[in-house]
């Protein structure tokens, strides 16, 4: 076994294009999918016009929220493009400059101002059917984050007020008279008239009052704690059921290392079994030279290592860039060693059934990305049907186990990686056994 | 000495050897001959050791030294990524042969490749690779060679160079079986004649005796003399075209 894997290795250093290709491209790849995964949606690039006069006010009771405080808002949500008028942005709009215009109107302050007629924005775009829903979903949410912002500070005006009409004093408003008395300060007031009053008709009428100033003291008081809770009427309280909430960039790591893993693990598998046969020398090894589990487990071997190695350096220098816990080294290696065999044993299985290192590369590779792809489908993103078929393809090959494994070594997400490991484990022996079966044929 | 006794072979339902038995002497060059679909791949796997038959079995005796038999692939299997040398140590290493560097040495020599002994096979030609081809075969020195089809895709003068050397080997003590197409090659240089078709063995004999067994006769009346035509009318009046 030792005179043949020296032999691979051999041909291998002969191969330099082939190795070359067979490191960078998944390496390629795989940053790729990290990057996209580590990467949220950008914000989009939208055009503001704020026609409104600077320092415009909504008058709720007797304070004032600037109108300004809307646009930040707005502004937060999205790449806001401050422009003039409406017709820049129309002209933005249709350059390509920005994929939407927001109008705030001119007249929104006295809109919101008045109890009869609702402000209203106006919203441009343009563009095929895809980009008009993805520029109409984002802005949506910005507006509706905006929305919400800006209610929030109505909300406390509103909120101030009820809370000095409760309190007395000076309101602050316009012709409202001086050290008001407060609502909340009426019922006892009151006690102290009606116990200085004999019993008749207008003490029977105060008492009246009085009961009329308590109840609506108290409804007032309330009426505070409704207005927060109209401003936001579900509150959203998260709670992690098991395991360690795994951060999206160190996700990304683990999935572009794993990629990279399968790929280079099972091309080199697959092909180093399927050049044997190619080379005509499988009957010649065969013939008792060789057994055909030695064989095996000296492709997969070499392959497991080869890939072990590159994904080892690439988490790493990966590792350079995002905070790894590098104490928990040995429980990466043992997640990369025995995702590399998995995957080892995957790839021999592939080479004992193809001909040819063509036919058996161009099988590892459209193998290996939809079980990548596949894996990575989040449950409730497609029917239940669905999202169970592909549970179980992801579950019978061992890109979904490696990538667990992994991401439990280095991310101490769950589920826990003992688990993953007997996965691996077990895949191992079924794709070995699978490769011997394939290997019966000699021709 | 090579025996071959009873051997069967069946895959599933067909038969691809019929209770086949033969002898071949120590220093003996037999050819097995058939057409397409006789047998005779499998018959010489058999006796290579690649593949085991359904019934009957091979027995060879052992050389003071060396051992076994060696193999001659139709295909060269070789890999085309080393040289000459390092696919010769390579298997010789795999044989487990006592000095594989001195094995390296004497197939080089008996080849005449020692001067493309560090060439990259890829690079060459077709002849020189069934060189290095029977080379591998014969690097445990065995005491019987299999050679399937040996001489295909050669041309005229790596034939002669080829068979001039099998021919020594035989003189030297190895037990030779061959299989060709080219029957003209069973009339030159083998000492006997193996006939198969659909699996049976429908003659044992020398190339002499084969002539002479084939029916039909030459306008004087003579036995056929083309061993090409003898082999043909062989088959055909036992009902093979």
């Amino acid at each position: 076994m030792i005179s043949l894997l020296r032999k691979d290795l051999l041909i291998l250093r002969r191969s330099r294009l082939t190795v070359a290709l067979l490191v960078i491209y998944p390496v390629a790849i795989a940053l790729l999918i990290g990057l996209a995964l580590s990467r949220g949606p950008t914000k989009p690039r939208v055009a503001v016009v704020n026609e409104t006069t600077p320092g415009a006010t909504v008058q709720v009771g007797g304070h004032s929220v600037p109108v300004g405080e809307y646009a930040k808002q707005l502004f937060d949500q999205v790449q806001a493009v401050p422009t003039t008028t409406r017709a820049q942005a129309v002209a933005k709009i249709q350059s390509g400059d920005v994929l939407a215009a927001v109008v705030i109107p001119h007249d929104i302050a006295a809109r919101l101002s008045s109890d009869v007629s609702k402000a209203h924005l106006e919203v441009l775009y343009n563009g095929d059917a895809l980009e008009q829903s993805l520029v109409q979903s984002s802005l949506n949410s910005a507006l509706a984050q905006a929305n919400l912002g800006f209610s929030e500070q109505i909300q406390q005006a509103a909120a101030q007020g009820i809370g000095l009409l409760l309190r007395g004093g000076n309101l602050g408003i316009l012709g409202a008279p001086a050290n008001l008395v407060g609502l909340s300060q009426i019922p006892p007031l009151l006690r102290g008239v009606i116990a200085r009053q004999p019993p008749g008709p207008d003490r029977a009428a105060l008492e009246r009052t009085l009961a009329f100033a308590t109840f609506a003291a108290q409804n007032l008081t309330l009426s505070k704690t409704v207005l927060s809770t109209i401003s936001q009427p579900i509150a959203v309280h998260t709670t992690l059921l098991h395991g360690r909430r795994t951060p999206l960039n160190t996700f990304a790591v683990v999935v572009a290392v794993t990629v990279s893993l399968m790929f280079i693990c099972l091309l080199l598998a697959a092909g180093a079994v399927a050049l044997e046969r190619e080379e005509h020398a499988l009957a010649r090894l065969l013939r008792g030279l060789v057994s055909r589990e030695g064989l095996l487990v000296e492709k997969a071997l070499l392959a497991a290592c080869c890939s072990f190695v590159v994904a080892l350096a690439m988490l790493a220098g990966i590792g350079a860039f995002v905070h790894l816990d590098w104490t928990r080294l040995p429980l990466w290696l043992a997640a990369l060693a025995l995702g590399a065999v998995a995957f080892g044993a995957l790839g021999v299985s592939i080479g004992a059934l193809a001909r040819e290192v063509r036919a058996a590369s161009l099988l590892a590779f459209l193998l290996s990305l939809p079980l990548a792809f596949l894996a990575l489908v989040p449950s409730g993103s497609v029917g239940h049907g669905l999202y169970d078929a592909i549970s179980v393809v992801s579950f019978v090959f061992p890109f979904k186990a490696a990538l667990q494994a992994l991401d439990a070594a280095v991310n101490q997400s769950s589920p826990a990686l003992a688990g993953a490991l007997v996965h691996l484990a077990v895949l191992t022996v079924l794709f070995g056994a699978l490769a011997r079966v394939g290997l019966r044929r000699l021709d | 000495m090579l025996s071959v006794s009873n051997l069967t072979m069946r895959y599933g339902e067909r038969e691809a050897l019929r209770d086949v038995s033969f002898e071949v002497a120590a220093g003996e060059l037999v050819a097995v001959v058939g057409p397409n679909g006789a047998g005779k791949t499998t018959l010489l796997s058999i006796i290579a050791g690649i593949q085991r038959p359904s019934a009957g079995n091979v027995n060879w005796t052992p050389r003071e030294v060396g051992w076994g038999v060696g193999w001659v692939p139709q295909i060269p299997a070789l890999y085309s990524k080393l040289s000459v040398a390092e696919n010769l140590a390579l298997f010789a290493r795999l044989e487990r042969v006592a000095d594989p560097d001195a094995a390296v040495e004497r197939m080089l020599e008996q080849t005449g490749l020692h001067d493309r002994s560090g060439d990259q096979v890829a690079h060459l030609s077709g002849g020189n690779r069934q060189r290095v081809n029977v080379a591998i075969g014969l690097l445990s020195h065995p005491a019987v060679l299999a050679l399937d089809e040996p001489s295909t895709a050669l041309d005229p003068g790596q034939r002669e160079r080829l068979w001039s050397f099998i021919r020594g080997l035989a003189g030297e003590g190895t037990s030779v079986v061959f299989s060709t197409h080219d029957v003209n090659e069973v009339q030159r240089y083998a000492a006997r004649a193996l006939v198969l078709a659909d699996g049976r063995l429908l003659f044992d004999g020398t190339p002499a005796e084969f002539l002479a067994a084939a029916p039909g006769r030459q306008a004087d009346g003579e036995p056929i003399g083309d061993f090409e035509d003898a082999f043909v009318s062989f088959l055909r009046a036992r009902g093979h075209e």
